[in-house]
């Protein structure tokens, strides 16, 4: 009901040709909390203001010409043709105007272009279908997705997009700065073009694969600021948002210490319960999976297989350890995925229900590694967990995902 | 369709002979009449293929949430819309015209080249089946936006060479469009028909002819190199082999640049034609108008990189373009308060062509506003490829070229028939679809500025109203357009009666095609006419 009124006012707001200043409705650009965002800000409503200006003196004048030079009116037609004197001073005014207009305009694009002299420096690389963010000065790195909530909803029709929480604008891993710090980004792309915006910021970039693109920005309030992929990037391109936390210096280096240790962190190791490694697969799933094998693991018929039903699947799991660590000429390879996560998705794609898989075993993550990536991690091959060997030993090779049922 | 029933001029003892009979009347034509016609039967169709898929667009977005199609799906469907209206619908309706009106209008007898003529029609018909094939291909029509940027466009499957054969086609089809105009034109005149006397419907067409031949070319360029970089080893858009993707987008925008112009300019002639007549006034400034349509053709070939002030364009690359462009709104300018002088103490009446005139004034200089907002780089940062340009480029398309198409029937479908259509029923499509145009495109301006891109088939849940307003916009737009196919059907079975040879008043001063009887012979000017003194010049 609420929402029928909303509606109505709008229809009738917009015939009278007014804006409404309702709180749920942007209708203009924001300011944004840089330097250049305000400056842009400013451009626009600037050029905003002066066509509002012609368009009332023009629209003005060909209305009252059409309520009084009408036939209908007994107004006879003139039958002036030309008028020298008056058509060069219609062109000599808009070319002022344009001069006006120029001018600030060159100072922003000067602005925009001053990426020198940065304090730190981001790599943002545009994949199909999420984002990758690499600190180059702390060497944190790591992928930004979007939020499971989201890739749920979007994908199963009988969640309300509009009870999840920013909805389509939310991800897994945020992008965090620091305020008051020029920060200068780079930008590069993986398979397709993508484009990095965020309004709040002030400015877009596409990231070209193959090629760097680079602009900065400097933060001037802490904040989340939200934005998405603007460069059409396939079929997932309206599901690759991107989110900024911008937070003061010392709680930002903060952070920094805290995810590089994570980063940093040994896997763990120790053994899960089938419902919990269950649902860390599903969250992997999520993340990385979803978007071409769908959340049903039917896949797309000629584009991406089904994961229901694959021999590959539900066959031998050292073989799909291996696939999934390989990827494909298609499918990306999943090196990097801790064994924790590793194994939590392979007991996922072949034992959950939403995909139709019922091998009926689970994978530790300890079986999930490799004699060389055990070694690794463990120097010392002793100090590994006993659910990493048997009977004592290292004897990956044998151990297999165990039958539970 | 038409309805022309051959009235030989029987005291000529040359010998002219009237239609084929039959179907074999259109597949073998050589007549401008009937080919303009099946131009036009040919585009209003389209019209509705390419409105059909706008509205499964439309109808994906009335909600957040993905309801009704497969976002794979909802990128066939933006290109394919774009595709099919671009080189379907208003390139073709506009090529009918110029084949209906340019000959009659110039006091020719025909097309200067009339095999030529059949020809590219027919080609033209099999590049937009063609391009509909794709729909039906494995793996789908194409889904990676109508500027076919790769490497996104190598990704799609089965339909990609047919796409890229279906686009030389209908190049090859509009090069000899062209050539045939521009043929037509220089050699056809009737004696005494200056270039400086010609209606400006004819001088855009001309100045349209040479942008054509000089960009179609280049487009199929362009992806004939995407055809040689999927399946031949070349690497002109691959960064692997050392190519590079943006130099598609520079030779792409050589042609879309002053493809969008391809569009607009015939617009502008056909509008300078009809706000004469109702204002019963000469056009104000023809020679003006003239340069101003010259001028901006040739802007239009040095402007293409605004499209792509975000690609990572060098400085000196991003001031010069946002020069160039910001010229632009010189001689739109004029051409804006030119016809706002015509009708200045004017004795209006406001028959539906007149008022679809009017409205594409007035909306198609909203389209120009928000076109000069976008010529502003640093602007173009927060605008680029959001709704804000998707409302940009329809305001200066549908309630521009398409509001003069329908106004083009309308003025001339007395001409072309012989009868007067409805004005009551041609009056209510015309506030119904004024009405509705703004309602589906004006609220795009807040949802790009807001923060919503363009091309996605779900949205965050702060852009759901307009989004919603939009829909039914498109929904009340989209079935308001049945009116003007029942018109038109209506007027070809005799509609209110019979028209007069000038139809409107005192519309011989205005034209040629007003001295000729309505419906129109089947071949007129056989001789040619005594031109009469026109107010321009």
């Amino acid at each position: 009901m609420k929402k029928t009124k909303q509606l109505l006012a709008c229809l009738v707001l917009m015939t009278l040709g007014l804006g409404t200043a309702h709180a749920d409705y942007t209708l203009n650009l924001m300011r944004g909390v840089t330097q250049v965002s305000n400056e842009i800000y400013d451009l626009h409503m600037l050029v905003l203001w002066i066509c509002v200006f012609i368009g009332i003196a023009v629209f003005g004048t060909m209305f009252y010409s059409i309520f009084h030079h009408r036939k209908s009116k007994g107004h006879k037609a003139a039958q002036f043709h030309e008028n020298t004197t008056v058509e060069i001073i219609w062109t000599i005014i808009p070319t002022l105007i344009l001069v006006a207009m120029a001018i600030p305009a060159t100072k922003a694009v000067i602005d925009l272009d001053k990426v020198q002299d940065s304090d730190m420096t981001i790599k943002v690389t545009g994949k199909q279908w999420y984002w990758d963010y690499e600190y180059l000065d702390s060497g944190l790195h790591f992928e930004s997705h979007l939020d499971e909530a989201s890739e749920k909803a979007h994908r199963v029709s009988s969640i309300d997009p509009r009870s999840v929480p920013n909805y389509l604008l939310n991800v897994d891993k945020p992008l965090v700065v620091p305020v008051k710090t020029k920060i200068r980004f780079l930008f590069t792309a993986a398979d397709v073009i993508h484009s990095w915006w965020v309004p709040d910021l002030g400015w877009k970039k596409d990231a070209n694969p193959g090629f760097v693109n680079d602009a900065w920005t400097s933060v001037d309030k802490p904040g989340v600021y939200r934005g998405q992929c603007t460069e059409l990037c396939g079929r997932d391109h309206g599901f690759m948002p991107i989110v900024v936390i911008a937070m003061e210096k010392e709680q930002y280096d903060a952070w920094v210490k805290a995810e590089l240790e994570k980063q940093n962190a040994l896997p763990d190791l120790s053994k899960q319960t089938r419902a919990s490694l269950l649902l860390k697969g599903e969250s992997v799933y999520l993340t990385n999976c979803v978007a071409c094998h769908q959340i049903d693991g039917k896949g797309i018929s000629g584009w991406y297989p089904a994961l229901s039903g694959s021999a590959k699947v539900t066959g031998d799991v050292h073989q799909l350890i291996g696939f999934v660590q390989a990827g494909t000429s298609k499918m990306p390879a999943f090196k990097k995925l801790p064994a924790d996560q590793l194994a939590g998705l392979i007991t996922y794609i072949r034992n959950a229900p939403d995909l139709g898989n019922k091998v009926g075993d689970e994978l530790q993550a300890c079986h999930a590694l490799s004699l060389d990536e055990l070694e690794d991690i463990f120097p010392d091959i002793d100090n590994a967990p006993e659910l990493c060997k048997e009977n004592g030993e290292v004897k990956l090779d044998k151990v297999v995902a165990e039958k539970t049922n | 369709m038409t309805a022309v029933v051959a009235e030989h001029d029987d005291h000529h003892d040359h010998h002219d002979h009237g239609p084929e009979k039959g179907i074999l009347r259109w597949i073998i034509t050589t007549n401008h009449k009937d080919i303009g016609t099946m131009y036009l039967v040919f585009g209003l169709i389209m019209f509705f293929v390419g409105g059909t898929m706008a509205l499964i667009i439309r109808s994906e977005l009335f909600e957040p949430g993905l309801q009704f199609v497969d976002p794979q799906f909802f990128n066939s469907m933006t290109t394919m819309h774009a595709l099919v209206m671009v080189f379907g619908a208003v390139m073709p309706a506009f090529v009918g015209l110029a084949n209906w009106m340019i000959p009659m209008m110039i006091g020719a007898p025909d097309m200067a080249l009339p095999r030529m003529n059949n020809m590219s029609f027919w080609m033209l018909v099999a590049g937009v089946l063609l391009l509909a094939a794709t729909l039906f291909m494995e793996g789908g029509a194409p889904a990676g936006g109508w500027t076919l940027y790769p490497p996104l466009v190598l990704q799609t499957g089965k339909a990609l060479p047919f796409a890229i054969f279906s686009v030389h086609m209908l190049g090859i089809s509009s090069i000899m469009g062209a050539i045939n105009v521009i043929a037509t034109i220089f050699n056809m005149r009737a004696p005494g028909m200056t270039l400086m006397k010609m209606p400006l419907f004819v001088w855009t067409w001309l100045i349209t002819a040479f942008l054509l031949i000089a960009i179609m070319p280049v487009f199929a360029g362009a992806v004939t190199m995407l055809l040689t970089d999927r399946f031949f080893d070349t690497s002109f858009f691959n960064a692997a082999g050392g190519g590079d993707p943006v130099l598609y987008q520079h030779i792409f925008w050589f042609f879309g640049h002053p493809e969008v112009y391809v569009m607009i300019l015939p617009t502008f002639g056909v509008a300078s034609t009809i706000i004469p007549v109702f204002a019963r006034k000469p056009l104000f400034g023809y020679a003006s108008m003239v340069y101003a349509t010259a001028a901006i053709a040739f802007l239009s070939f040095i402007v293409w990189a605004h499209h792509m002030f975000t690609v990572g364009l060098p400085i000196a690359g991003e001031l010069y373009f946002m020069y160039a462009t910001m010229l632009i709104a010189i001689p739109t300018g004029v051409k804006v308060f030119n016809w706002t002088a015509t009708m200045w103490k004017g004795e209006m009446t406001f028959e539906t062509p007149m008022l679809f005139s009017i409205a594409f004034v007035v909306l198609f200089t909203m389209g120009g506003f928000t076109g000069l907002m976008m010529s502003v780089a640093p602007a173009d940062f927060q605008y680029h490829d959001t709704y804000f340009i998707v409302a940009h480029f329809h305001y200066t398309l549908v309630p521009a070229s398409i509001f003069i198409l329908m106004a083009s029937g309308y003025y001339w479908l007395p001409k072309w028939t012989g009868n007067m259509y409805d004005e009551r029923i041609g009056r209510l499509h015309f506030w119904l679809s004024a009405i509705s145009v703004n309602i589906l495109f004006f609220p795009q301006h807040f949802l790009g500025l807001a923060g919503m891109p363009r091309r996605i088939p779900d949205y965050a849940i702060q852009f759901a109203d307009w989004n919603m307003v939009s829909s039914i916009g498109a929904f009340i737009y989209g079935f308001s357009q049945l009116l003007f196919v029942y018109i038109v059907i209506d007027t070809i079975r005799g509609g209110t009666g019979k028209a007069t040879a000038e139809v409107w008043e005192d519309a011989s001063k205005h034209g040629l095609e007003w001295t000729v009887p309505s419906p129109a012979p089947y071949h007129t000017f056989t001789t040619p006419p005594e031109i009469i003194p026109t107010e321009h010049v």
